[in-house]
């Protein structure tokens, strides 16, 4: 297994260098290997598995994790531009001039993503263990997980599109599983179809964008993409851009395949808490980073980004404060937040160091967050209705510590991880300048609005106040193995953005494998500038807000009517029904048309061709009349005219 | 000689035979009918051998005698069959492939 | 010299012989009763292969019988492998070729040979072949024969199924080609389900016939015009159809091409499918559908393109147009349909378009693609089958209606349903996602309108696959359906190889691509051949009458 050392996509024939140079490096492909076989193992070793399945998968993850930190400290100690490394397992396949290999590429941005997938990831494993302890088929529960994981770790280690893909898709397969894990509820079964139905959609957009990059540019492995941009015309560079994004607004749940992100809430909430911070929805953020250079050369595709992102924000954030189930209002929030992350991403490298930030933050809190929200439910009795919480704090004071960590550091209390990389992304778009560096800051902050608003709504209801349980509900505080990684999460929420930002780590970091700018974040010009002290404004109205409806006066058990706009909201802005009346109705009227058509058509046209050679033969089987003289009669009368012929002709 | 005599009894002959085909309803007399008919034309075979001095007329009214023998024997165990299932000789009667 | 393909053909057919022997061989019809009451007493339950019934006669007799076909059917898939492993990859051309007169005045040769493309279809067809046997064990049990007839009839089909692909005169294949019907013609007339089957059959085989027909008096025009039935003289730069006239070259070209676009099936002519499919045990629809229709897609690559390719020109966009036609119009019928095996029939319909859309694209990737696409097919689609098939084996019905909530009580028969069925719809990790990727971007550097349809047919995919999940697996179980059991031993072992072959296929499909390679880097040329050069070629008419 060789390792090849080149420079991301700046290099189209990369040097060759030998795997001593690296031991670790060529063993990056057992950061997705572990998980997969922990998948493999439990899900054909069957119920001999039962008694130790569920530590196998989560130790595998964790051995996923120390590697890729080891992997980390190898690419620390290299130069800046030599951090990008390309690791070919195996030729998978080979036709003519395409070739697709299983090859990985480590590099800054994708080792970024393997950490926090394997850490957040296996956290969320080990909650699992506690919060699945009663479930039957928490072998099973494990292996998809572990598959999960492994699929994510193979999208973003992939070196070339199709790799990518292979991850992209076994990331909508474990989602499918898991999403519909408890699949007696129909309800279940119903969504998880419905998130690989949309996911496939988007999947359309990269399969065409393969196609266009083999046809055009003749390749489809990153550096050989990257290198022939610059030669390819505006146009195929737009329509790949379009069609990228189209899969990135599948599998990140952006306008308009959103729809299937709240029904996803069907899983169990650590599948939650995986989708929404580790794994899916991240994917489509890293392909517009990944194919940053294709989006470079296509500034009207970047539009369509930006204006996606931020269209999504604003929805995200509208839905999150109206809806009352705890886990769709933070399903909202994530859209809300992914939006914000495509935003960013969209605004080309001044926006990707602050992109990838505060994706990395957003997974420890947002994972957090869920994992509070599963313990609350645990101890409701699996109810999600946070009309009928209420008071929660006392009954459960590590959950509230560590949700109210992470709600600290969603909405951007300054100095917490959320504030360092919102404020990252507000400065990079204001930073585009003009009119639309405006629009677009202000679209942010307005964001960050409802961020407060609706996060706040949620803790409120949830942990202050006075009680409003149901009957025979007794909350109680969960098991360690489920507060545990709660706390870690909590610490990570604290600390992690500081971390990141401070002397600009990341920036440095990142910047050789994406071509990012470094922007030196200046923490006193974030309390000082314009921008900074709006975001801090805007926080104050929206808690405050949100204080006023929810705190101050008692929280209704059942929802008020609510006028026009909180309906609209409650029902996801009408996305269902939007899709219900343009692609399921006329599906439906065209399948039975079709069916028609087979059947009145194209059968009938068959049967019509044997009933005709029926009829005829029936017919001239009536001059059968069964009477031998006739037919001596008439062979008499052959006769005469054969006779008649010759004497005629001769 | 005259060759002519022979034809003209051989014609008769043939519509004797032809005649009796279509108007007799009774298989057996029928079938003495197509005998007859064939035996018209082994006259006139032999008749037109004799006329031109060659001998493939005989030859061919020979294999007419062959398989006129062969169709006796067949058609007569066909209608001692009919017969014995329909207790009747009458070709009307027979029709069972009728359409 | 061994002669690998001689052995392959001879062997089932001679195991047909004796089974049928074997079969034969039995007590008088009165233990048929007795085997019955066996039956009712082990109830099923002790389902497998290794166990002996406790029933005597027939029973007993028709079980050895089984056996010998199972075991001849074994052997048959182990002279294929080592025949497979002996291919030499790198050659272009026949390999394994052998040439005898048959019929001398007519030029008529026992020709056979193959190249990769064949290849790797026989070894389809043997791959399939003891499976299908497996999963078929118990099927036929309470009829006179118990079931050793239709074992017979597969191991007819099997002799037949390498013949067609091996064959390298024409006639031969022509008589291979036609004679197929006849076991199959029984497998679904005699063998089959429900009340329909009859007419199914006589359907599927007048559709046959009518395309059969066609294709003879093809083939009597390619002996007229280049005075040869041998395939490695016809075809090439110097063979003997080389120099003959487009017209006539585009006529005889129709006349393969509608036998085998009624065989593989292709919108419009596919009526037959569906109704065959139904009307099938699912043992007979995964030859069909997996082996017998791949007849059709390969007589295009091999016969179509490679005799006439200064006809094909004027076939490409019309066949391309169909293709996509098929392709969309498949899935949306099969999104509608209630009955699962029909539903399979449909999904076939649109991936048979791919694969046909992947032959006439005449790029070398939509070309592999498409040769590898109809091996891969032939595992994911005979898994589905097979898995429908243990439904069938359990409740009596393919109806979606009749099942719900099956992953409950049965989570292995779910499981493999899903894996097969993921397969289907093209997730990469599976075999066929390979194939269909290969053919979508080889059909956009041909045309990109066609491969944009096309994609479309892998979202539509995904909803008919997994609606029919959804219906039939998950939700609350019913009681009715509460005793199903899960797959046994016998089961497992006929589903589980397919299953693994599609993983390892989709992780490491090089092999097959390789052995591929060099007969798809022949054919995909043809669009783009000179195929004036070939003026000094000499037809051999006079020397042969």
């Amino acid at each position: 297994m060789a390792v090849v050392t080149h420079h991301a996509y700046l290099a189209a024939e990369p040097a060759v260098a030998t795997a001593a140079d690296s031991p670790v490096l060529s063993f990056a492909w057992l950061l997705f290997a572990l998980p997969l076989a922990g998948a493999a193992i439990l899900l054909l070793g069957g119920r001999r598995t039962d008694k130790w399945g569920h530590l196998l998968g989560t130790l595998l993850p964790v051995a996923s994790f120390v590697l890729a930190a080891l992997i980390l400290f190898d690419l620390l100690g290299r130069a800046g531009d030599a951090r990008s490394v390309s690791v070919p397992v195996y030729e998978w396949f080979t036709v003519g001039g395409f070739s697709a290999g299983v090859d990985l590429l480590v590099d800054p941005l994708s080792i970024s993503f393997a950490l926090l997938i394997t850490f957040v990831g296996s956290l969320i494993h080990v909650y699992s263990i506690g919060y699945m302890a009663e479930d039957p088929g928490r072998r099973r529960f494990f292996a998809y997980l572990n598959l999960f994981v492994a699929a994510m770790l193979v999208l973003v280690l992939a070196d070339n599109f199709v790799l990518l893909f292979l991850g992209w898709e076994g990331v909508g397969l474990a989602s499918y599983l898991l999403i519909g894990f408890w699949q007696y509820k129909p309800s279940a079964a119903t969504a998880a179809k419905k998130a690989f139905l949309i996911n496939r959609v988007g999947d359309l957009g990269l399969l065409v964008a393969m196609m266009i990059m083999f046809a055009v540019l003749g390749a489809v492995s990153f550096s050989e993409v990257f290198a022939a941009v610059p030669g390819a015309s505006d146009g195929i560079l737009l329509a790949i851009g379009l069609l990228l994004l189209l899969g990135a607004c599948g599998k990140s749940a952006q306008l308009p395949l959103q729809a299937w992100l709240l029904d996803a809430m069907e899983g169990p909430t650590p599948v939650s808490a995986l989708i929404h911070a580790a794994t899916m929805v991240t994917a489509g953020v890293y392909l517009i980073v990944r194919a940053g250079p294709i989006f470079e050369g296509a500034p009207v595709a970047q539009t369509a980004v930006v204006t996606v992102g931020a269209a999504t924000m604003l929805a995200g954030g509208i839905i999150a404060s109206a809806k009352d189930d705890i886990k769709k209002s933070l399903a909202g929030s994530t859209m809300s937040q992914i939006g914000m992350m495509v935003l960013a991403a969209g605004l080309g490298p001044v926006g990707y160091v602050a992109a990838i930030a505060h994706l990395i933050t957003h997974g420890f809190f947002k994972a957090g967050l869920f994992l509070g929200a599963g313990s609350v439910m645990h101890a409701m009795n699996e109810g999600v209705d946070m009309r009928r919480y209420g008071g929660l704090a006392a009954k459960m004071p590590i959950t509230f510590a560590t949700f109210g960590v992470g709600y600290l550091a969603i909405i951007g209390v300054p100095l917490l991880s959320g504030w360092w990389t919102k404020e990252s992304i507000i400065s990079a778009t204001f930073g585009v300048g003009g009119t639309a560096g405006l629009v677009l800051g202000s679209a942010v902050i307005l964001g960050a609005l409802l961020t407060a608003f609706y996060m706040s709504r949620m803790v409120f209801m949830t942990f202050l106040g006075k009680p409003r349980w149901e009957e025979g509900v007794h909350p109680h505080e969960s098991p360690a193995s489920m507060t545990v990684p709660m706390v870690l999460l909590a610490i990570g929420s604290l600390a992690l953005g500081a971390f990141l930002m401070l002397g600009d780590r990341f920036a440095t970091f990142l910047a050789p494998a994406t071509g990012a700018e470094v922007h030196h974040f200046d923490v006193a010009h974030a309390f000082t500038a314009p921008y900074g002290i709006a975001a801090l404004v805007v926080l104050v109205l929206g808690v405050a807000a949100a204080w006023a409806i929810y705190l101050r006066k008692p929280v209704a058990e059942t929802a008020p009517k609510g006028n026009l706009v909180t309906v609209a909201a409650s029902r996801e802005l009408y996305g269902n029904e939007i899709n219900e009346g343009l692609v399921m109705r006329p599906g439906q009227v065209l399948t039975k048309a079709l069916a028609v058509i087979e059947d009145k058509v194209i059968d009938a046209a068959v049967h019509g061709l044997g009933a005709g050679v029926r009829d005829s033969s029936s017919g001239l089987g009536r001059a059968q009349t069964g009477f031998a003289r006739s037919y001596a009669l008439t062979m008499l009368f052959g006769a005469v005219i054969v006779a008649a012929t010759l004497a005629v002709r001769l | 000689m005259d060759p002519m005599n022979y034809i003209v009894l051989a014609a008769l002959l043939f519509t004797i035979g032809a005649v009796g085909v279509l108007v007799r309803r009774n298989a057996i007399i029928v079938f003495m009918c197509v005998e007859l008919m064939l035996n018209a034309c082994n006259l006139a075979f032999v008749a037109f051998a004799r006329m031109h001095g060659d001998i493939e007329g005989q030859v061919i009214a020979f294999f007419v005698m062959v398989v006129a023998a062969a169709e006796v024997v067949v058609g007569l165990a066909i209608i001692m069959q009919i017969f014995r299932t329909r207790r009747s000789a009458s070709l009307d009667d027979a029709n069972l492939l009728k359409n | 010299m061994i002669p690998w393909l001689t052995i392959a053909i001879a062997l089932p057919a001679i195991g047909a012989v004796a089974v049928r022997a074997l079969s034969r061989a039995r007590t008088p019809a009165a233990d048929t009763a007795q085997m019955r009451r066996s039956e009712a007493a082990t109830g099923g339950g002790t389902d497998t292969i290794t166990q002996v019934r406790p029933a005597r006669g027939t029973a007993a007799g028709a079980e050895n019988a089984k056996r010998v076909a199972f075991g001849f059917s074994l052997a048959t898939l182990a002279v294929v492998v080592a025949m497979a492993l002996r291919f030499d990859t790198g050659a272009s051309g026949m390999q394994f070729e052998q040439t005898h007169d048959w019929i001398p005045r007519f030029g008529v040769h026992y020709a056979v040979g193959v190249d990769g493309i064949a290849l790797v279809l026989i070894l389809l067809s043997a791959v399939l072949v003891p499976l299908v046997m497996l999963a078929a064990w118990r099927e036929h049990e309470d009829r006179e024969d118990g079931g050793a007839g239709y074992f017979a009839l597969i191991l007819v089909l099997q002799a037949m199924m390498v013949g067609v692909f091996a064959a390298t005169d024409v006639f031969l294949f022509y008589v291979f080609f036609e004679a197929m019907l006849i076991p199959v013609y029984f497998m679904i007339g005699r063998y089959g389900r429900g009340e329909q089957r009859a007419r199914a059959a006589v359907k599927f085989l007048l559709y046959s016939l009518v395309g059969g027909l066609i294709m003879l008096v093809a083939v009597i025009g390619v002996y007229v015009a280049g005075g040869t039935f041998l395939w490695t003289e016809l075809t090439g730069s110097g063979g003997a159809l080389a120099g003959i006239d487009t017209e006539l070259a585009v006529w005889l070209f129709l006349g393969f091409f509608i036998a085998f676009a009624i065989k593989a099936p292709m919108w419009p002519v596919h009526t037959w499918l569906p109704d065959a499919a139904q009307a099938s045990r699912p043992g007979t629809a995964v030859l069909l559908v997996g082996v017998l229709d791949k007849v059709g897609t390969y007589g295009m690559l091999r016969y179509c393109l490679e005799l006439f390719p200064s006809a094909v020109s004027a076939f490409v966009w019309p066949v391309v147009a169909l293709s996509v036609v098929s392709i969309v119009y498949g899935a949306i019928l099969a999104i509608g349909q209630s009955d699962m095996m029909r539903l399979v029939a449909y999904t076939s319909v649109s991936h048979f378009g791919f694969i046909t859309l992947g032959i006439f694209a005449l790029t070398e990737q939509a070309q592999a693609g498409a040769a590898l696409y109809m091996v891969n097919h032939g595992f994911a689609t005979g898994a589905l089958f097979l898995v429908v098939g243990f439904l069938i084996s359990r409740r009596g019905s393919a109806e979606i209606a009749d099942y719900g909530g099956v992953q409950r009580v049965a989570p292995l028969l779910a499981g493999a349903f899903l894996v097969a069925g993921l397969a289907g719809l093209g997730l990469p990790g599976l075999a066929p996602f390979v194939s269909e990727f290969l053919v979508l971007i080889g059909v956009y550097a041909f045309s990109p309108v066609a491969a944009v349809i096309a994609v479309l047919g892998v979202v539509l995919a995904a909803l008919y696959i997994l609606w029919m999940f959804q219906r039939t697996m998950t939700g609350p179980t019913p009681e009715r359906l509460s005793g199903l059991k899960d797959l046994n031993v016998r089961e497992k072992w006929a589903v589980g190889p397919l299953l693994a072959l599609l993983i390892v296929f989709g992780l490491y499909p090089q092999p097959m691509l390789d052995a591929i390679g060099p007969a798809v880097e022949r054919t995909a040329q043809i669009g783009t051949a000179d195929t004036s050069a070939a003026d000094g070629a000499t037809t051999e008419e006079g020397g042969r009458e």
